[in-house]
């Protein structure tokens, strides 16, 4: 399994990741290496097995009621927030 | 003062008995960071304003006759729990100025039973290494020998712990990240059960995968904190809300007639050094105590690896697409766009292992390559998880190394993570299927500690601790401290 160059351009648009010029076969490199590695799963036979739901037998998700739990704390909140305007995030112009 | 060679247990009696006080004990600790934390860089945040107010809290507590076991005993926590008021970094430039706005429930628990928060350790980035080499905040080194890896992800714990910088401190496994720098210290480290600590607050890996669990010197220390930590906890959706048994009370099960399965996996492979010669010797221990070895084989288990390495890497890409540079964590100077502003942020904020997960992670579930990548991963999980019920239908637990080799050189594996990421070979069984797991040191390999690992069925942690301490109660490596922090 070998990646090419574009490749992983497109992967790192995917995932929303700057990635520099000189980075690119750096990443081809390790990702390639990485995708023949786990190859070997392809060895093992899961025609009858089903795909593994949750790590403990007979536990799901559990479900709340859909009800409002929290306060409102959106001061607290955004006081991490890179840049924010009438507790509104902002962002660069979408709509011109 | 010795007071960092005391136990849990002997630190919790002399506070009761008014030996010492938290206060001093908590100022013992801060000295003890301040002399060795530069070389060790093992704690990213020292909260020693918070430790003292902690403290004299304490004290008021213990006056007033209405302190807890743990009430006045200092903690370190791994800096992946969010921390109210307090810097939470992950080890990442990412969150290098995200002041938590809440607790996690694990720190929530433990300032409930009034520990004394000493500080935030460092850790591999997002959890995601087994060296503690990928931090933002640069490597911590093992007390041991300052040239060598400490392990990862939860490298700073460990360190902290094993130079006694800490009593105790907190840790989370997704792939073996309590137990294999547990190993690689010369500590114990327990990995609950998936779903018997709250993750409520804990910065999520991998969700299928991750669990919080504690790193102290014996399984009696382990206990006490385990106890304090474990239960249901509403707001994580994936807590089991089952009874929390009185771990202590039970850490002195007979062993005679355990029946403890030598897995034979784990013991045909590239374990002829002496780390395998030590993890024999432990077998031969437990004989010695009276339990029955006997080999069982989970023949899928060989695949463990590289279904991890589709799981984890498929789980960060979901879980880190919430760091986008708009609501807290990093943001990038003068955006073009919101393109922009998304790419930039994340390729300045994460460090390189971390994308290399993420692009690991979004290839594997893009369109046309989910079935081949992921659904066929989660079909060995399952082949593997079978594997590991049919054992337990055979023994009560099931031992074998933790860590293929001692503490390795700092900067060996950088550059190759196949090879880095085989050091968890051993590990990563117990998170795919969920089980509760537990390191403990058994020798040395020249100067560098060597661990053991138990594995047992699902919420089995009680026969884990109690096995583990009774070969603590005829052994003393548990008790072993590096020269230089004696």
């Amino acid at each position: 399994m070998s990646l090419t160059r574009s490749q992983v351009e497109s992967i790192a648009h995917l995932a929303r990741l700057d990635i520099s010029e000189a980075e690119l076969p750096v990443y081809a490199d390790s990702l390639s290496k990485i995708l023949s590695f786990v190859e070997q799963l392809s060895a093992a036979d899961t025609s009858s097995v089903e795909p593994m739901a949750h790590p403990l037998d007979g536990e799901s998700q559990r479900l709340r009621a859909d009800e409002v739990s929290e306060t409102d704390r959106h001061e607290k909140y955004q006081a991490n927030a890179p840049a924010v305007t009438d507790a509104l995030y902002l962002v660069p112009r979408v709509i011109e | 003062m010795t007071l960092h060679t005391l136990s849990v247990a002997e630190l919790s009696a002399g506070l009761a008995r008014r030996e010492f006080s938290s206060v001093e004990l908590t100022q013992h600790f801060l000295d003890r960071i301040s002399s060795s934390n530069p070389a060790l860089n093992a704690y990213i945040t020292i909260t020693a304003e918070r430790a003292l107010a902690d403290a004299r809290a304490a004290d008021q507590a213990i006056a007033g006759g209405t302190a807890g076991v743990l009430t006045g005993i200092p903690v370190a926590q791994k800096d992946i729990f969010c921390t109210d008021g307090i810097r939470t970094t992950c080890g990442s430039r990412m969150l290098d100025n995200f002041i938590s706005p809440y607790d996690a429930t694990v720190v929530e628990r433990l300032s409930a039973a009034g520990t004394v928060l000493l500080g935030k350790t460092n850790m591999d980035e997002f959890a995601m290494g087994s060296s503690n080499e990928t931090s933002w905040y640069g490597p911590v080194r093992n007390p041991w020998d300052l040239a060598k890896v400490p392990g990862g992800s939860s490298g700073g714990s460990a360190a902290v712990v094993a130079a006694r910088l800490a009593p105790v401190a907190t840790g989370t496994d997704t792939g073996g990240s309590i137990r294999q720098p547990a190993a690689l210290v010369g500590i114990s480290g327990i990995k609950p059960t998936y779903g018997r600590v709250s993750r409520y607050g804990m910065i999520a890996f991998a969700s299928s995968l991750d669990q919080a669990g504690i790193m102290a010197p014996s399984a009696e220390d382990c206990a006490l904190f385990l106890q304090a930590i474990a239960g249901f906890d509403p707001r994580d959706s994936t807590s089991v809300d089952r009874p929390v048994p009185q771990y202590s009370a039970e850490l002195n099960s007979p062993i005679k007639g355990l029946r403890i399965g030598i897995l034979k996996e784990f013991f045909e492979r590239g374990l002829e050094g002496p780390t395998g010669v030590l993890v024999n010797a432990v077998l031969d221990q437990y004989r010695a105590l009276g339990a029955e070895l006997v080999e069982v084989s989970c023949p899928n288990l060989p695949l463990s690896v590289p279904t991890y390495y589709v799981v984890a890497p498929a789980e960060c890409s979901s879980n880190l697409s919430r760091f986008d540079g708009v609501r807290f964590g990093h943001r990038c100077e003068n955006p073009r766009d919101l393109m922009d502003l998304y790419k930039r942020s994340r390729g300045e904020g994460f460090g390189s292992e971390v994308k290399r997960r993420i692009m690991t992670g979004a290839y594997v579930l893009s369109a046309g390559y989910y079935d081949a990548y992921y659904l066929k991963a989660q079909k060995v999980r399952s082949l593997i998880t079978a594997d590991f019920k049919a054992a337990f239908s055979q023994v009560d637990l099931l031992i074998g190394p933790t860590s293929p080799s001692p503490a390795f050189d700092l900067g060996a594996k950088v550059d190759d993570p196949i090879t880095m990421y085989l050091n968890d070979i051993y590990t990563i069984g117990a998170n795919l299927a969920g089980l509760p797991a537990m390191s403990i040191p058994c020798g040395f390999d020249g100067h560098l500690p060597v661990g053991v690992q138990l594995i047992g069925p699902h919420f089995g942690e009680s026969r884990l601790l109690s096995a583990a301490h009774a070969y603590q109660s005829v052994t003393d490596f548990h008790r072993r401290i590096p020269a230089a922090y004696v």
